[in-house]
């Protein structure tokens, strides 16, 4: 698993390549730690190229969407492939979080 | 199947049918009604076995050895040693084992108590070492299943073997298990039985469990129901992962609905209140909009975390415009609602609104800005974030002090498959002395019980009915408490006053117990297979205080709300103090009414006021109570395990 972070509209692009699993989950994790302390809570999960989640992986989201709010940032995924759309309605998770067709809209007039 | 397995379905379909041929026949027919008091309560106990035979019986139909996994054992695996206050030496025993598992994998050790001189151990034989995170401090913590968890997210193993602190692996137990998880990706659990080492033959103590570790996990496993049992278990991280998501949904979901219904009460409340200023006024009104309208979004399915952003990024822009307004009364009102009516409880796992409090809150007079601040605050609390809790998910369950049980009962509702492999892989110590096991065994009565009472498994979702019926079995069992008490007391009654439960000890009686009996006791010797099941039989009686102990004080946590307490069982042999006479006076006072029973009934023959077959009959009953009950005094007896030395063996 690869991850990669630009800044795009004053929100934090974290894009994951490859597989996010439960060795990757504690990256992502970082990585949106350290979005937030660097001062852009509002962070985008650009999964374009993620080719598959576990159920780790999605802590990991659930942790970030955490440490966002917290911070009165937010976390939005965007750019959801099918294979991590199905892990996504398998574990109710669609019903918390809303897909955004591309990083760039995910904060779009906001 | 096996010869002895067909066997075994023969006999539990016989003892079925004697038992219902007789205990039909016990309530249409032999109940004494001019004594109910006594005859109404043993034909219930009656019953109650009946439904215990039943619930047996099919559970041994699906028993059955096993095959070995055919695939190889594929994956990265943990090791989790979970302690708390056991001894240092002891830990670091069960982890240098654990070091020595063939297959590749990390060990780690579970330090809940966070000790210095457990993290130098660790380090020193290169061992990992995890305690809980900055995020729990003030959070509740969950006991075993909480100190698991925050493991879960500092480890990264496929597989994951859990182990008590006193239970030493065997370097094989890794190849042995996952293999399961290669044949089916299904697969979300592998038990191994629980073996202890400082027991002899006696077990006084009633430790060892070969009849459930044997028969009855094997006939679960023929459900697809075989339990968790808290240690030598293997699981997959993404089974128990998605446990953990998907009951992070149902508590957003829940909790979410909960605060906005409890922010629109109090908005309706505010803005009732005439003396407020009209831009008060008019700011509470715009938030009412926007809490109708979040609750209109979050029926109508919009995601739950744009839900609450909205409303969040709502109330911070109207606390923004009034914060000129008036911020004094808005202080002195934050520090009256530091006790919001909207409470997580952390064992059911649920929000509840207090209803006083949100009366309570009113009837302060709040000024309307404090509304707004209490509605704030009320939103917060129960943001997407669950900052009641340490970590917003939390794979093990923890609505029980027995987190194990529930926590196979979630994964089998989402469709995960368990695993019961019948071979010793394992090897503990089991409490030493009378009063650690009694708390043992109140403890997973209590949470056995919990289980029944907070997530009933006959009306649970996503089991299938063997499954329901195999957790069932168990809880039922928990209820015999009751029944041991009717069992000693109907002989002692009609051999001190006459009294007969049953209409007569005739013929037809003797012909329809008798099989049923003698059928049952068959069934048991085939299924034990030349184990011993005594010393089972004789505690499943013999500590009925504990068990409806167990039963009332579930009762009172889960419907009343007195909360248990997580009693860790002592591994390093006996507790202080002398043998714990308050715990088993019941016993003793039984035994010794029914001593003195036998006596007078035996006097009564004798002087030809009883009746011979009757007292017969109940002399019988009584000894059999007698022999059952003598356990406790084995027990109170016993002074611990001392192993023999081959100096001795020879002598012998």
């Amino acid at each position: 698993m690869n991850i990669t972070v630009h800044t795009v509209n004053g929100a934090a692009v974290v894009a994951v390549a490859g597989r996010l699993t439960a060795t990757g989950a504690p990256r992502l994790r970082q990585a949106v730690e350290d979005a937030v302390a660097a001062g852009t809570p509002r962070i985008v999960i650009d999964m374009s190229d993620t080719e598959f989640i576990d159920s780790s992986g999605l802590g990991a989201l659930i942790g970030g969407l955490k440490s966002t709010r917290l911070a009165d940032g937010d976390l939005r995924i965007a750019a959801v492939p099918e294979a991590v759309r199905r892990v996504l309605k398998l574990t109710n998770l669609d019903r918390v979080l809303r897909e955004y067709p591309s990083a760039e809209a995910a904060f779009d007039g906001q | 199947m096996t010869a002895r397995f067909v066997l075994i379905r023969i006999l539990a379909l016989l003892s079925v049918l004697l038992g219902v041929n007789y205990v039909a026949w016990r309530w249409l027919a032999s109940v004494n009604w001019e004594a109910w008091w006594i005859a109404v309560p043993l034909v219930i106990a009656e019953t109650y076995s009946l439904i215990d035979t039943i619930l047996f019986a099919v559970t041994m139909w699906r028993a059955r050895d096993r095959p070995a996994p055919r695939s190889a054992p594929t994956g990265t695996a943990d090791v989790l040693i979970a302690t708390y206050n056991e001894p240092i030496e002891m830990v670091m025993a069960t982890a240098l084992a654990a070091q020595r598992i063939r297959y590749p994998h990390e060990t780690w050790i579970l330090d809940d108590g966070a000790r210095p001189e457990m993290e130098a151990a660790a380090q020193a034989a290169g061992v990992g070492y995890i305690t809980r995170s900055a995020d729990w401090v003030g959070k509740p913590r969950h006991a075993k299943a909480g100190n698991l968890n925050n493991a879960l997210l500092q480890t990264d193993g496929e597989f994951l073997l859990i182990l008590d602190a006193d239970q030493v692996p065997d370097p094989m137990i890794l190849d042995r298990t996952l293999g399961y998880f290669a044949d089916d990706p299904e697969v979300a659990l592998v038990q191994t039985p629980q073996w202890f080492v400082n027991v002899d033959e006696a077990d006084p103590l009633g430790s060892q469990a070969p009849l459930f570790y044997g028969p009855i996990q094997q006939g679960k496993d023929g459900w697809n129901a075989a339990f968790f049992c808290g240690s030598n278990a293997v699981l997959r991280r993404d089974a128990l992962m998605q446990l953990g998501i998907v009951g992070y949904v149902r508590n957003l979901e829940q909790s979410v609905a909960t605060a906005l219904r409890a922010a629109r009460r109090m908005l309706q409340r505010a803005v009732a209140d005439r003396s407020a200023p009209p831009d008060v006024t008019a700011e509470l009104v715009r938030l009412q909009d926007v809490v109708e309208r979040a609750r209109a979004d979050a029926a109508s399915g919009t995601p739950i975390a744009d839900v609450t952003y909205n409303v969040h990024s709502a109330i911070q822009e109207s606390s923004r415009r009034l914060v000129a307004s008036d911020l004094r009364a808005a202080r002195a009102d934050l520090t009256a609602i530091a006790e919001l009516p909207v409470q997580h409880d952390a064992e059911l796992d649920a929000f509840i609104v207090d209803e006083t409090a949100l009366d309570a809150l009113a009837v302060r007079e709040l000024s309307p800005l404090g509304a707004v601040a209490a509605v704030d605050a009320l939103i917060e609390a129960l943001r997407i974030d669950r900052p009641d809790e340490a970590q917003p998910v939390q794979p093990l369950a923890t609505i029980s002090i027995t987190e194990d049980m529930a926590t196979a009962m979630q994964l089998h509702s989402l469709g995960w498959r368990s695993v019961y492999h019948h071979e010793i892989l394992a090897h503990g110590l089991a409490p030493e002395d009378l009063r650690t096991m009694l708390k043992q065994r109140l403890r997973w009565a209590q949470g056995t019980m919990q289980v029944l009472l907070r997530d009933n498994p006959l009306m649970k979702k996503g089991l299938a009915a063997g499954q329901r019926l195999m957790y069932f079995a168990t809880m039922w069992s928990y209820l015999s408490g009751f029944a041991a008490i009717v069992y000693i007391a109907a002989p002692i009654i009609y051999l001190l006053f006459g009294v007969l439960p049953v209409t007569a000890w005739t013929v037809d009686f003797f012909a329809r117990f008798l099989p049923y009996f003698l059928i049952n006791q068959v069934l048991f010797v085939v299924v034990a297979k030349g184990i011993r099941t005594w010393r089972g039989q004789q505690y499943s009686l013999a500590l009925f205080p504990i068990w409806i102990k167990a039963c009332t004080t579930a009762f009172a946590d889960v419907v009343l709300g007195k909360s248990l307490s997580f009693v860790v069982t002592r591994k390093d042999g006996r507790a202080a103090g002398g043998p714990p006479w308050r715990e088993i006076w019941p016993q003793l006072t039984a035994m010794a009414l029914l001593s003195v029973a036998l006596v007078v009934g035996i006097g009564r023959v004798i002087v030809g006021t009883g009746d011979g077959t009757g007292t017969l009959v109940n002399s019988v009953w009584v000894l059999y109570d007698l022999a059952v009950l003598s356990v406790i005094i084995q027990a109170v007896r016993y002074r611990g395990y001392t192993p023999r030395t081959l100096d001795e063996r020879a002598d012998v």
